[in-house]
């Protein structure tokens, strides 16, 4: 496979965007990441979206968005996994370039989830579980990780006080981040404080519902040295999938799509983890990102927790994690979250991270976790500056 | 949302009469049944019935709930292990959720489970309540 390139980003407003369209919100990214990277057209595009038929009634959004965005006539696909739609629209992209099939190739993602009222978008949502053997019971969104955080408690003595040092870190990189939905400082004591949704986990312990979209312009190493911007090179790509059902998974403690994504990542990448310097990764809720920090062996099994709370995974830790501000404070407008992170590590590797948050000290490899559902499947990207 | 009744009726084997299927090569159960054992490919199966008691490997209490559940909140949710290594997912009932644990010993009874659902017809299947008599 040849080497890919990524040379411009884009993002929408993350939030409760009342006034744009989920077509909006596309345009709003894909304009911005054209015109970031300078290239004159696209000759492909992947919109990675969750659930439009659900959020709004609109479905074949592969060719509104093309026709949207001027450029009616191109190939467009729509990629669904749940919450890493995203993360794999951006994998198809690296795929198409890598093989030589195209040159220039946008990876898009957008969900507009505030149309519907809680109810609906928690419906939606819940296609992402086993409708007939987990939602059918009563089960939620946060009711699935819950279980898992009840079990990781049991196991390996994870506190509430832990899950909230999540939370409060990534708060204090969102409130750096122009775009993110919750800009906004929290404290552990306001996170305990906070309304529990499901035992253990509070509001504040959960990413929020959000409107948003994010592209990036995926190129060959030729283009991109040609547009003369800055560029990161992708380095490995790496997708798994696992059992749905959380009653199916021998181990509830750990997230073993993650495992094997990252395994497939690094060995494409020829990396080590020892390697990388920062990671975005999938907070969906704040255990989350103590499994998937586990799960791809950035710590041993319980260590997370307590990394988290002597700020090992802080902006100016030993390993940030979540300098965007995570899913948590940037929001998590579900299709658009797993592009919005490689946004992130594109911003980071080419120092251009606003607000205070740059990571200090120049890092030159990222890397991009990207879940969906409660774990079903799991991407995960390598990325170095170029 | 109103849907054909053959969503409902098409589960009843599991969700009635607790139906699994136990492959022949590798022995193992599965809840709900399967076409292909996951571990060996093999299709060679048997359906058994699972056994009605089992312990709590974890649980939740949802508090906030989509309003379909709201007149059952705030209610526990668990994924149990049963008797013979299977597991399931499924609600709490008959106990005060502030007494749910990892570890409690359960039992499987029938209920109604909601009230309106996609097929738009009463749905029953497993609870579990505490195994204490």
């Amino acid at each position: 496979m040849r080497d890919v390139y990524v040379v411009g980003v884009g993002m929408s407003k993350f939030g409760e965007v009342w006034r744009r369209s989920l077509r909006q919100l596309f345009v709003d990214a894909a304009s911005t990441a054209i015109k970031d990277s300078g290239v004159d057209h696209l000759d492909s595009l992947y919109v990675g979206c969750m659930s439009s038929g659900m959020f709004v009634q609109q479905e074949h959004i592969s060719a509104l968005c093309a026709d949207y965005l001027g450029m009616a006539g191109i190939p467009a696909t729509r990629v669904e996994s749940a919450c890493a739609s995203g993360g794999i629209s951006f994998r198809q992209a690296f795929l198409e370039v890598g093989s030589g099939v195209s040159d220039i190739v946008m990876a898009a993602g957008v969900e507009k989830m505030t149309d519907v009222d809680g109810d609906g978008a928690t419906a939606a949502l819940a296609g992402a579980a086993d409708q007939e053997y987990e939602v059918f019971h009563g089960a939620t969104f946060p009711g699935l990780y819950a279980m898992m955080a009840h079990a990781h408690m049991a196991k390996y003595g994870t506190t509430s006080e832990m899950l909230a040092a999540v939370a409060v870190k990534n708060h204090h990189n969102g409130s750096m981040n122009p775009v993110a939905q919750y800009p906004f400082e929290i404290t552990v004591e306001g996170v305990l404080n906070s309304v529990m949704v499901a035992d253990p986990l509070h509001i504040l312990d959960c990413s929020p519902i959000t409107d948003g979209a994010a592209a990036v312009i995926v190129t060959s190493e030729e283009v991109g040295k040609k547009l003369g911007k800055p560029c990161i090179k992708v380095l490995g790509s790496g997708l798994a999938t696992d059992s749905m059902a959380l009653a199916q998974r021998a181990d509830l403690t750990t997230i073993k799509a993650a495992t094997i994504a990252a395994d497939r990542a690094f060995k494409m990448a020829g990396k080590k983890l020892s390697d990388v310097q920062f990671a975005e990764v999938h907070d969906c809720f704040t255990i989350a990102e103590l499994m998937v920090l586990e799960s791809i062996g950035l710590y041993e099994p319980g260590k997370a927790g307590p990394a988290a709370q002597a700020g090992e995974t802080a902006l100016d830790g030993k390993f940030p994690i979540n300098p965007s501000g995570g899913l948590k404070s940037k929001g998590h407008p579900v299709g658009a979250t797993g592009v919005a992170q490689v946004v992130e590590i594109y911003k980071q590797l080419t120092g251009q991270a606003e607000g205070g948050r740059q990571i200090p000290g120049s890092p030159k490899i990222g890397m991009a976790h990207n879940m969906g559902g409660s774990g079903a499947s799991s991407v995960v990207h390598i990325m170095e500056v170029a | 949302m109103s849907m054909f009744s053959s969503r409902s009726w098409r589960e009843y084997p599991q969700r009635y009469r607790m139906e699994a299927s136990r492959f022949k090569k590798s022995g193992k159960t599965y809840y709900p049944p399967r076409d292909i054992d996951p571990e060996t490919g093999d299709t060679a199966q048997e359906i058994v019935r699972l056994p009605d008691t089992g312990k709590i490997v974890t649980y939740t209490v949802i508090r906030v709930a989509p309003s379909q559940w709201g007149d059952l909140s705030p209610y526990a949710l668990a994924i149990v292990e049963l008797t013979d290594g299977t597991r399931m997912m499924g609600q709490m009932t008959d106990v005060d959720v502030e007494e749910v644990k990892i570890g409690m010993e359960v039992r499987l009874e029938f209920r109604r489970i909601q009230t309106e659902s996609h097929e738009g017809v009463l749905s029953y299947g497993h609870k579990f309540v505490p195994n204490w008599f």
